[in-house]
């Protein structure tokens, strides 16, 4: 057996691992170019949806299909809040905006806050009464949820601008932003699950009828759990829009939640360590899949490039993945210091011997 | 609302309400014998569509012929997805299932998109899909309906009787609804039960493609996500009836069908929201009833 480390080691090793990040990070803002920075932002967003999915999906076992919906509520409050007041004339073209917001301009971090918390206040107005559902209905019941948000985006024309959706958003989103939050969604949730609340999830998760019979409130415990959840998708929507700066009610369809799934479970469901990883796999990855549309040659072979091929070649990836392999990389394991050493000292005895 | 307008939109109201029953009853099979939600059965309805329109462009078939192969090759497709993909999860965790089909239906989209291109394919009688007096508009009065609701409505109609006896009185059907309660022991009763749902996702497809193909007739186009939309309502309808019996699939479809068109002629000023009549209802429904309206009460396994 492999010696366990103290935590005060375990400490120092995660304090200098988020200056390492850190440093990197303001390496990257300085050097890298637009297209990298895009991508690493999009890494650090993709994995706050993750993270707080896997909070709800993983660790809980609600099946939530809604979360699309969330980052939508997230992404529009917050752009409501800070799309500077002139371009607001600009854009309500069919309707005005509503009072309050035609008036309000605030700086990003009330407005990303503000987004986080109206949806969370969400989140429980609709996880109270669909909660009492179990199962796929649940599952159902969130999915149709996430669509009808997306559908009410649509036609709220006073709102949210209906179809047309919102541009000229200020771009506030940079490394430090999206890197920041993500490190307080996993700080967060990883303090969340490891202390007795969040045990007593994983206990709901494996059965929540001997969990009732414990003595623990699974209602209210499942409540919370998507409350969090949904608050850090408000979050990440808020991140997402001043990444990309125009939003319509279509960029949070389906597909949005399904690719977040992929990424939970592709790093393994009910693993934080395997979110993150699944998160920058899957961003990564489908940027690497883009050669698949663009031409190329192999030997004599010319390849025309055909464009949505990297959704096909990535659906049959997800398809093989739970045929074959259905832990993901992690399963429900994390990656922590301790098991870090102990694949460092197993590398080292296969090469002794 | 005049009585003939009224008359008029129950009509459509109905023809719609049958093709979502159509799709549902797909939905609700598979459920009732795998527990198993086939996320990808929309996408097999847009396949449906997809046939029967290179029947008739590709292999210059006549309308018929090419919505009878049509059907066959849906019925195949289904067959061939339960096969490949469901198959080999059948004893893993229903997590993993649910996942796998979110992941064909993706696929199947997005390989339309590759192979049959994004943009939208019209079907309609003048690029030779169905006859033109399809759209002949008959006059009953006051009431104006198009000859295409009518014969909807009665392929509808004659597809439903057709399932009801196959499920109720033909052998095929007895042990699907043998398996449905209990796969091992209907195995131990000689029944091939791989068999049998294959062939229950063949009449699931089947069924799908004829709503499909009845769909594009009303709705004169298809592209790669044509069936998301109604897939999602019949897939809604199927919850809302009580997932896992065909009669609360049909029911479900046509309350879903009557309620749209009757609730966005009668208001018109929420016409925009009306995709979102469908989750409203399921909500409503499932929280007073979280089985749907035909569904048994399962109790908890202690």
């Amino acid at each position: 057996m492999s010696k366990r480390l103290s935590v005060k080691t375990k400490t120092i090793l995660t304090i200098l691992f988020v200056i390492l990040m850190a440093l990197l990070i303001t390496v990257a803002d300085k050097k890298a170019s637009d297209y990298v920075v895009l991508i690493l932002n999009l890494i650090a967003i993709n994995i706050i949806f993750a993270v707080s999915l896997n909070l709800i999906n993983g660790m809980t076992g609600i099946f939530s299909l809604g979360h699309a919906g969330f980052i939508a509520i997230g992404a529009y409050t917050s752009v409501l809040l800070t799309l500077p007041i002139e371009q607001k004339e600009i854009t309500y073209l069919i309707k005005p905006l509503i009072s309050p917001f035609n008036r309000i301009e605030l700086p990003f971090l009330p407005a990303i806050l503000i987004a986080g918390l109206v949806s969370a206040g969400f989140g429980y107005l609709v996880a109270a009464p669909s909660l009492r559902l179990i199962g796929d209905y649940l599952a159902i019941a969130t999915l149709g949820l996430g669509e009808t948000i997306r559908v009410i985006a649509n036609n709220a024309w006073s709102i949210t601008n209906g179809a047309l959706g919102l541009k000229g958003i200020p771009s506030y989103t940079n490394l430090y932003w999206s890197w920041g939050w993500a490190l307080i969604t996993v700080v967060a949730i990883a303090s969340l699950v490891s202390s007795s609340y969040g045990r007593a999830l994983k206990a709901i998760r494996e059965d929540p009828i001997a969990a009732k019979a414990m003595g623990i409130n699974v209602f209210s415990h499942q409540v919370m759990s998507f409350v969090i959840g949904s608050f850090f998708a408000g979050v990440g929507g808020a991140l997402w829009a001043h990444l990309i700066t125009t939003i319509d009610p279509k960029s949070f369809a389906f597909v949005r939640t399904f690719e977040i799934l992929i990424m939970v479970v592709l790093g393994g469901l009910g693993s934080i360590t395997g979110s993150i990883i699944g998160a920058a796999i899957y961003t990564v990855g489908l940027e690497f899949l883009r050669v698949l549309e663009s031409p190329f040659k192999i030997w004599f072979i010319n390849y025309p490039g055909v464009p949505g091929m990297r959704m096909v070649v990535l659906s049959v990836l997800l398809i093989v993945l739970m045929l074959f392999w259905q832990r993901g990389i992690m399963g429900r394991n994390e990656l922590s210091w301790d098991s870090i050493v102990s694949i460092f000292a197993k590398l080292k005895r296969g090469g002794k011997r | 609302m005049r009585l003939s307008d009224f008359v008029q939109h129950l009509i459509n109201a109905f023809s719609l309400g049958g093709i979502y029953a159509l799709i549902a009853i797909g939905y609700t099979m598979v459920y009732g014998i795998l527990r198993l939600i086939n996320f990808a059965h929309g996408d097999i309805f847009t396949y449906g569509i997809y046939f029967a329109f290179y029947g008739v462009t590709l292999f210059m078939f006549p309308w018929w012929l090419s919505f009878i192969t049509a059907i066959f090759f849906t019925a195949f497709l289904g067959a061939l997805i339960e096969r490949i993909a469901y198959r080999p999860l059948r004893n893993a965790p229903r997590i993993s299932a649910l996942i796998t089909a979110i992941g064909v239906s993706f696929f199947l989209q997005n390989f339309a998109t590759v192979v049959f291109g994004g943009r939208a394919k019209s079907f309609n009688p003048q690029t030779g899909m169905y006859p033109v007096y399809f759209l002949k508009i008959l006059k009953l009065g006051d009431v104006r309906i198009r000859l295409v609701t009518l014969i909807t409505l009665s392929i509808v109609a004659v597809s439903l009787l057709v399932l009801v006896w196959i499920v109720y009185k033909s052998k095929v059907g007895m042990a699907m609804r043998a398996i449905s309660k209990d796969i091992p022991t209907t195995r131990l009763m000689g029944v091939n039960a791989d068999r049998i749902i294959s062939y229950t996702f063949m009449i699931g497809s089947s069924l799908a493609a004829i709503g499909g193909i009845l769909w594009a007739m009303t709705y004169p186009q298809v592209y790669p996500y044509t069936g998301m939309v109604p897939g999602l309502k019949a897939f809604i309808s199927a919850v809302v009836g009580g997932i896992g019996s065909i009669p609360g699939a049909m029911l479900g479809g046509f309350i879903l069908g009557v309620s749209e068109i009757m609730i966005v002629a009668l208001f018109p000023s929420i016409a925009g929201y009306r995709d979102a009549i469908a989750y409203v209802i399921l909500i409503f429904v499932l929280l007073v009833r979280p089985t749907g309206i035909l569904g048994v009460e399962v109790s908890e396994k202690v």
